[in-house]
């Protein structure tokens, strides 16, 4: 089995790939690419994402056929995709980071900054904070309601689909922290860096 | 609810840990890479690399130490020291490194934390205050507390926020190595007046201390010489923590 970590510029991208080749060991490849055509043969696909909604929005348009591929992969041929924190928000129509940008569009909703409450909360939202379960989601096999994972973002995807929510963070409000929408998974959370739980999340996502 | 982070620092010369080592099973005590493992599997919310190497021919030593403790701890890892430019940074994160954190760079020229928050994300951007008191309040210092700058600790952090700093790591200089426990009224000060989380460092000596560090509104505290020299671990630190019903992860 194949699982493609896309190379697109979104920053720092290490942590992902060493978690998928610990996880993976060697019975499965992990690829990381921007190759249009390793994207498409792959059997997952990971959608990393750091800095901005439009650093990265802008990042997979300066790859050209990239949203095509991605699109093709995860709408049309419905193959598991896994977005993580910035690579979850862009699912979203649109975003709010820095400007207006459009998203994906696989997910109706916006992406919108977090309410700090004049200050009471602060920004970013950094460190381990409890994730509540509100659906079963395939990724969370053996994962325990309320495990700590680790956070670190200023903005929340919205959706307007309440369903497609598999679990929430309480931060200021009860921000939407993983969503499941047939074969599209995203996390907020950085499975890669919250230690073994996290590590057993990607198993999850591997072992679809 | 976020818990509050516990982050052992390790000093790193050279390569190799600089501070003492009293872990039993440790095979290589002055290995870094080890040591890190030890405290994350012991429940370290981050871990966190200072480099104090101080010559030029042995800086990219650090380089390696980060690549390999990322491929075994899975949880957050700062790397700090020395740190200069944008370049540096990307070399960092490129080896594995999830925050950086810049100090005297931050002082000289705001523009590279601007310019680094802009490219990489304020998420992985740390600037590291080091503050003495004087009349007026807290100096900041730069080249690891050697250097004094004029410069109003308070106002640093404001403009570091600004800046796109997702984090400020606020040690006082004159507690550091007291085990006295932290500047409270600093770390008061600076938490209340930046919408930032603030990273409490600088003498601790109990776990007391640390309790003090997270009423003082700090997000998460540092320590480095009560897990080195094992006076306690990290699980008996966030066990006691919780005992004042502080919120940690457990």
């Amino acid at each position: 089995m194949n699982v493609t970590i896309v190379d697109y510029n979104s920053g720092n991208i290490s942590s992902v790939i060493n978690s998928f080749k610990e996880v993976a060991k060697d019975k499965v490849n992990i690829e990381v690419t921007s190759d249009l055509t390793k994207i498409k043969s792959s059997d997952k696909v990971v959608l990393p994402g750091q800095g901005s909604f439009k650093s990265c929005v802008d990042g997979l348009n300066n790859i050209s056929g990239l949203v095509d591929i991605l699109n093709e992969f995860a709408i049309n041929n419905k193959k598991p995709l896994l977005g993580i924190c910035v690579g979850l928000q862009m699912f979203a129509d649109v975003g709010f980071e820095e400007t207006e940008t459009k998203g994906l569009g696989w997910i109706s909703g916006k992406v919108s900054k977090i309410d700090n409450q004049n200050g009471k909360y602060k920004l970013p939202h950094i460190g381990w904070n409890q994730i509540s379960i509100v659906k079963d989601s395939k990724i969370f096999k053996d994962i325990e309601n309320n495990s700590h994972m680790y956070f670190v973002h200023s903005y929340e995807f919205v959706p307007e689909d309440k369903n497609v929510i598999s679990a929430t963070t309480d931060y200021s409000s009860n921000i939407v922290c993983s969503v499941e929408k047939e074969n599209i998974f995203g996390t907020q959370f950085h499975p890669e860096k919250s230690d073994k739980i996290g590590l057993k999340i990607i198993d999850n996502f591997i072992n679809l | 609810m976020l818990k509050n982070r516990i982050i052992p620092c390790l000093d790193v010369k050279n390569g190799r840990v600089v501070k003492g080592i009293n872990f039993l099973d440790l095979k290589d005590a002055g290995d870094p890479v080890e040591q890190a493992k030890i405290y994350s599997d012991g429940g370290a919310d981050e871990i966190c690399f200072l480099d104090i190497t101080a010559s030029n021919e042995n800086r990219d030593t650090i380089y390696d130490v980060v690549d390999k403790t990322s491929k075994k701890c899975f949880v957050p890892l700062t790397v700090g020291g020395g740190v200069r430019s944008v370049e540096d940074i990307n070399k960092l994160l490129n080896c594995g490194a999830d925050k950086v954190s810049i100090n005297t760079a931050a002082v000289q020229n705001a523009k590279v934390v601007e310019d680094s928050s802009r490219k990489f994300g304020s998420q992985c951007i740390v600037v590291a205050i080091d503050a003495k008191r004087n009349d007026a309040g807290w100096e900041i210092y730069t080249h690891g507390g050697r250097s004094p700058t004029g410069i109003n600790a308070l106002e640093f952090a404001s403009k570091m926020e600004k800046c796109g700093a997702g984090e400020l790591l606020v040690t006082s200089m004159d507690k550091d190595g007291t085990q006295s426990g932290y500047d409270i009224e600093l770390m008061q000060k600076i938490s209340s007046s930046v919408n930032i989380p603030v990273i409490a460092s600088g003498g601790v000596g109990t776990l007391d201390h640390l309790v003090d560090g997270i009423k003082s509104g700090a997000s998460a505290v540092l320590a480095a010489s009560i897990f080195h020299y094992g006076t306690y671990s990290v699980n008996e630190a966030k066990q006691y923590l919780a005992s004042k019903d502080i919120p940690v992860r457990i």
